[in-house]
């Protein structure tokens, strides 16, 4: 694990401009204009305590190539995306409390700079790795994709990352690797949710792929939504998103990525194995034992257009992925 | 306090409407975030249950102070509960299911925590409806009887929070230590002590 700096540090001083201009130098040609602009992003999100709202136009933006429109990718929607303000101030991240409101208040308490990331078990690269180190060889690009959330609500959202697969390849995972499990930041003193003694869940929070899953060109690590910077709330530095299925399966705040034989454990399948399935396809034929997974609202809704909409087999991207469970039953395997 | 019974209904009666003030406040300014539906569903239940509690205080008030005033005010507030689970339902119908009358009864008998919610909201009506003097007259001893049921709603309803929650049990777990404390002093035992005492 990397160093902890105490909560009480100026945030200015986390990613002052110098360390930003010497970071510049440390690395090298490749990528660097794409991760030169992201820390100056960061610097930028520090200084004023929000993320700017502007176009991408914008000096704090990220530098990435915009969604592939071709329609058989799934990598693109032309669906109306959700507003940046809604994004990143109704979601959930339950370490920083389970209401919807609580990531976007306590969330900047959260140190992500500097960020590392250990790869560990079945891989010929184990190690610990800066941030930086990781994406250094990466192109980042946009991907505008449908989020599904358990909860029967959802939005359209446009990250800007790098395919998982990408990522994977640079550790050169050993064949007896079958399965992905990533780990989310464990740090009570900036993430109050963790300190929550009637909280279930059991901390880190963890989440898993099968390889062939984690492999999909749809698997996508993203590191900002709407070209900037992702905000802390939405799982800065870098998280999971898995169009396909429902959103808890999207972890965010990764520090550990481990390659095992075994199925992995995973957070809400181990809270509520009734509930919560390794798989976790949105499927709108198999309900939560609770609610209809039948429908979901698109948000924004309001009051007098509710945007209740049909839910789709796998998120509306069952072309590209309904060929990774040829054979399973889906009602079994939830 | 006989003498400024009126003026403390009066009180009571527009501080009940506060939330439902602020609730129509927020949703005609649009301030209620990208689910609104959602928001006032969940506020509009809250205030439901807050307000049975609140019914339910008053007969631990009567006991702990030996003053039978207090009793006076209970109708007021057991009716703004009966109000604020009407509103809640409504919410429910018209901004969650979109009036969808099927997905309505499919989600009563198939989702245990709609069934408890439900039935906490049908065993309130009765309650409603007799809660005039008339009726408090004409059913005589049987209307207590009667009346006890809030206790089985005020379960249901409780019910029907806990089983949403999908981690963090703090608020639920609140409501329903508050809910016992409030039942505490209806075990006859404690009751009579308190009605005993000098």
């Amino acid at each position: 694990m990397l160093v902890q700096r105490s909560a009480d540090i100026l945030s200015s001083e986390i990613t002052s401009e110098s360390a930003y201009l010497n970071r510049r130098q440390l690395m090298g040609a490749a990528g660097s204009l794409a991760l030169g602009a992201m820390l100056s992003s960061c610097a930028e999100a520090d200084s004023t305590g929000k993320p700017e709202t502007s176009g991408s136009s914008h000096a704090g933006a990220l530098d990435y190539s915009s969604a592939e429109k071709q329609s058989q990718s799934g990598f693109y929607t032309d669906e109306a995306k959700t507003p940046y303000k809604d994004i990143t101030a109704y979601n959930n991240f339950y370490e920083f409390g389970t209401d919807k409101s609580d990531p976007r208040k306590y969330a900047d308490k959260m140190v992500v700079d500097p960020w590392s990331i250990t790869i560990e078990g079945e891989v010929s690269k184990p190690g610990t790795y800066t941030l930086e180190d990781i994406l250094k060889p990466h192109d980042l690009e946009e991907r505008i994709y449908r989020l599904r959330c358990v909860e029967a609500w959802s939005m359209v959202i446009p990250w800007v990352g790098l395919p998982l697969s990408d990522l994977i390849k640079q550790f050169e995972p050993t064949s007896r690797a079958k399965y992905v499990s990533f780990e989310t930041l464990y740090r009570p003193e900036e993430m109050r949710g963790q300190r929550s003694r009637l909280s279930t869940i059991s901390w880190p929070y963890t989440e898993g792929l099968r390889m062939d899953e984690a492999m999909h060109p749809l698997s996508f690590l993203a590191v900002g939504l709407y070209g900037k910077l992702m905000p802390n709330q939405n799982g800065a530095p870098i998280r999971l998103v898995i169009p396909w299925k429902y959103g808890f399966k999207s972890i965010k705040s990764i520090v550990k990525i481990r390659f095992t034989e075994q199925l992995p454990s995973t957070s809400w399948n181990k809270l509520a194995p009734k509930e919560y399935g390794f798989y976790s396809n949105v499927n709108p034929s198999v309900d939560h034992p609770r609610w209809s997974q039948a429908s979901e609202r698109r948000l924004p809704s309001s009051l007098l257009n509710p945007r209740r909409i049909k839910t789709l087999p796998f998120n509306g991207y069952a072309n590209q992925v309904a060929g990774l469970y040829k054979g399973m039953d889906l009602r079994r395997y939830f | 306090m006989k003498k400024y019974r009126l003026l403390i209904k009066a009180v009571i009666f527009i501080l009940s409407l506060v939330p439902l003030f602020v609730m129509v406040v927020a949703a005609v300014s649009e301030t209620l975030g990208p689910d609104p539906a959602e928001a006032l569903a969940h506020t509009s239940g809250e205030w439901a249950l807050r307000f049975l509690l609140l019914t339910l205080l008053l007969t631990p008030l009567r006991l702990l102070s030996k003053n039978s005033e207090w009793i006076r005010y209970r109708r007021m507030l057991g009716l703004f509960a009966f109000f604020y689970a009407l509103i809640h339902m409504t919410v429910y119908c018209v901004f969650l299911l979109g009036l969808q009358w099927s997905s309505l009864w499919d989600d009563i008998i198939k989702r245990p925590y709609i069934t408890a919610g439900f039935a906490a909201l049908v065993l309130l009506v009765p309650l409603a409806v007799t809660s005039t003097n008339r009726w408090q007259k004409t059913l005589g001893k049987n209307w207590v009887k009667l009346h006890k049921t809030i206790y089985i709603c005020v379960s249901l309803a409780l019910l029907h929070f806990i089983w949403q929650v999908r981690s963090d049990l703090s608020e639920p777990v609140l409501y329903i230590v508050l809910f016992l404390a409030l039942m505490i002093f209806r075990v006859p035992a404690i009751k009579a002590y308190l009605l005993g005492r000098a």
